[in-house]
């Protein structure tokens, strides 16, 4: 079997949290000394360590020390472009999701990025740059409400605005049909595997 | 056909060489699909996706067949205990090769190792390669190095090979006309289960740099010039083609360097069409075929190369004219400007890019009209999957020939791998170093990314020739990076402060 079962990811909702900023990188979401571990366990609360504290370890002036952006439950993240560009880390999204971020709408996002995400059914979709910049504004001056990401309908909603939102074919079949953790579906191709791995160096 | 293709020059039929068979009947629907592209050429990445295809998925996906698995101690350990817990074996064990670089110190490397932490991951990997019977180049073999520069330094790595690695920078390897994919560690584990990635195809981009380049003026140069004309998201979505007259004049490790930083151009891979220069480098080393068998593997290497009439969706052309000794000045790899410039003043950025720009003035602690001549530094850098090769620190030895490192900065000179370093010694260049007060260490990935006891300390400023300049990636949290060349690093460090390498090469030696 999967190693974690068949889940569709068709909807996500939970509070919005903006992290504004263009080329976020995945070393500014986890530096690298926290990563020297064999397990991803403790890093939801490290995600982001630098910006949100300083080298006294005092809280710093970031949405994910502000109470108002942080809610029992699954949260969903509003970014700009280029969201994880640089390290291929996947300690980027696991420090995101132990600390309760399950989706994220943005401009764009870097590849590894994305990839990563789907494969751990964290959807990553794309909005215009004035829609997100909408989204932000809505949730920064009322932060206290669902937002709903329906990724069947390709749509994100806040306080009753609706935009529309967009992510490659592959990625939304693999979260819709649950399929996102794709271990159980390469390994049923074995026999066709084998006979690929005959003829190609 | 896909959107937009460009087409520079109509060329003439295509060749439409096979990659990869030399076995097998391929089924006819492969079959099919390849001769529909044969009509209009193929470009690389077109060839060595259509021969590892394993199967379209439901998603539209391509189940693509992964040659050569490379595995380090940072991304695997939690790929190997989710295999485990499914009660899957890895599945192409031969397939997969492992090492330790990132958390390895450079210093000394007794067992066990004093940060317990890195002890703990180095006994991890240890044992997953022995229950899984996976090579294992550990420091004692005399093959241990940064994963990115003992595939190719072993020929593990070769022309029309998909390959992956838990690790952005795997892109290197398309130095060699591979697709090389860096990835997470989700993907670590099918890839271990499986041999396979589900994928979709990226679009291609050709990048030309014509002309010559001026002495001085490096691959690092070349690549970060790139970087700053296109942007750090101009490769999104994008697979780099390499080419034009300055590529096919450079070495292989050249390549490398170049290929090594795509991804800090936001491309997926970036690649080179292998040529005669691929050929004699692979020719040889040792996991490369002998004899006979090379020179039949050398025609199906050079096969892989793009058609004259394959098609590119994106065409960039650059000269080499263009390009001075370049320095990054800010916190990505884009904020780069030639040596003899001053830092960028925000206006000349597009609005959207002035937020990251003014972050990075602060920062970095620029104040308006600063050159980037003359900026101090503390720590001099010299290695790194981008640049770390042999001839990467034959250029550094020229310049350090030149004088000595200056009063109150740290220098180290840290070998690619344990090959590297042997030869590198045996021709004398560590002595070079030593002599010119550079600290020669052990093989390691070391300060690119501080995951060892070489960091950066507080603002401290680092000139490096590695490959992120991102705020605290130098172990640090407030430390800040230069990137430049080798060679540039080394002047950096005989002058204390950021320096045209041109002019230190125009000088006597010491």
């Amino acid at each position: 079997m999967s190693t974690r079962g068949l889940v569709r990811i068709e909807r996500v909702s939970g509070r919005p949290i903006p992290l504004r900023g263009n080329d976020v990188d995945t070393d500014r979401i986890i530096p690298a000394r926290f990563m020297t571990a064999i397990t991803f366990d403790g890093l939801g609360e490290l995600a982001f360590h630098d910006v949100r504290f300083d080298a006294e370890g005092h809280a710093q002036p970031h949405p994910m020390n502000e109470a108002r952006y942080r809610a029992k439950g699954p949260q969903i993240a509003l970014v700009n472009k280029n969201f994880g560009c640089g390290s291929s880390r996947e300690h980027a999204p696991q420090a995101l999701y132990r600390w309760g971020i399950h989706a994220l709408v943005g401009e764009s996002f870097a590849d590894i990025f994305f990839g990563n995400c789907v494969a751990m059914g964290i959807p990553c979709v794309t909005a215009s740059s004035s829609d997100v910049a909408r989204l932000m504004q809505l949730v920064e001056e009322d932060p206290g409400h669902e937002l709903v990401l329906d990724v069947a309908a390709r749509s994100a909603s806040y306080r009753g605005e609706t935009v529309p939102v967009a992510l490659p074919d592959g990625a939304a079949h693999q979260l819709l049909a649950g399929t996102w953790d794709a271990t159980q579906l390469l390994i049923e191709a074995m026999p066709r595997i084998r006979e690929v791995a005959c003829r190609v160096p | 056909m896909r959107a937009s293709p460009r087409r520079p020059g109509a060329g003439a039929a295509a060749a439409g060489t096979f990659v990869g068979a030399s076995s097998g009947s391929p089924n006819c629907e492969a079959g099919v699909r390849r001769l529909a592209h044969d009509i209009m050429g193929k470009t690389l990445l077109d060839k060595i996706w259509d021969a590892h295809s394993v199967r379209e998925l439901p998603s539209g996906q391509t189940q693509l067949f992964i040659g050569l698995h490379l595995v380090h101690e940072v991304t695997s350990p939690q790929a190997f205990a989710m295999l485990r817990e499914a009660g899957l074996p890895v599945a192409f064990p031969e397939r997969t090769i492992a090492t330790v670089d990132h958390i390895i110190p450079t210093d000394s490397q007794t067992r066990p190792l004093r940060d317990t932490q890195a002890e703990v991951m180095m006994s991890a990997i240890e044992r997953n390669c022995r229950e899984h019977k996976i090579q294992f180049f550990g420091p004692d073999t005399g093959h241990q190095g940064i994963v990115h520069v003992i595939g190719p330094e072993m020929a593990l790595t070769r022309p029309g090979m998909t390959i992956a690695c838990g690790d952005s920078h795997t892109s290197t390897h398309g130095a060699f006309g591979a697709a090389a994919f860096g990835i997470g560690t989700s993907q670590v584990r099918d890839v271990l289960a499986s041999q396979c990635l589900a994928l979709e195809r990226p679009r291609t981009r050709r990048i030309e740099v014509t002309g010559r380049r001026q002495g001085g003026v490096y691959a690092k140069d070349v690549v970060l010039h790139i970087i700053r004309r296109l942007g750090v998201k101009g490769g999104v979505g994008y697979a780099y083609e390499y080419a034009g007259p300055v590529l096919d004049a450079m070495s292989m490790e050249e390549r490398m360097t170049v290929c090594n930083l795509s991804i800090e151009g936001g491309a997926r891979l970036g690649y080179v069409n292998p040529d005669r220069t691929t050929v004699e480098y692979l020719r040889g080393r040792r996991f490369a075929p002998a004899g006979e068998a090379f020179e039949a593997a050398a025609q199906a290497w050079l096969g892989t190369a793009s058609d004259a009439d394959a098609e590119w969706h994106d065409l960039v052309c650059l000269d080499a004219a263009d390009i001075a000794p370049t320095v990054t000045w800010g916190i990505n790899p884009g904020q780069a400007i030639g040596v003899d410039e001053a830092i960028p003043s925000a206006e000349a950025f597009p609005e959207d890019e002035r937020a990251v720009v003014e972050d990075a003035y602060g920062y970095m602690g620029w104040s308006r009209g600063d050159r980037i001549a003359g900026t101090r530094i503390d720590v001099a850098f010299i290695g790194s999957c981008t640049n770390g090769r042999l001839s990467d620190l034959r250029e550094a030895a020229r310049v350090a020939q030149k004088g000595r490192v200056a009063k109150g900065v740290k220098a180290l000179v840290v070998p690619g791998s344990q090959e590297v370093a042997r030869a590198a010694e045996a021709e004398g260049l560590d002595e070079i170093f030593r002599q010119a007060g550079f600290e020669w260490r052990l093989a390691g990935c070391s300060m690119c990314l501080a995951m060892n006891p070489d960091k950066l300390e507080g603002r401290q400023v680092g000139a490096s020739s590695s490959n992120r300049n991102f705020k605290g990636r130098q172990g640090s949290p407030s430390g800040r990076t230069l990137l430049m060349s080798p060679a540039m690093v080394a002047a950096a460090a005989i002058e204390g402060a950021v320096t045209d390498v041109r002019s230190v090469l125009a000088r006597e030696e010491r």
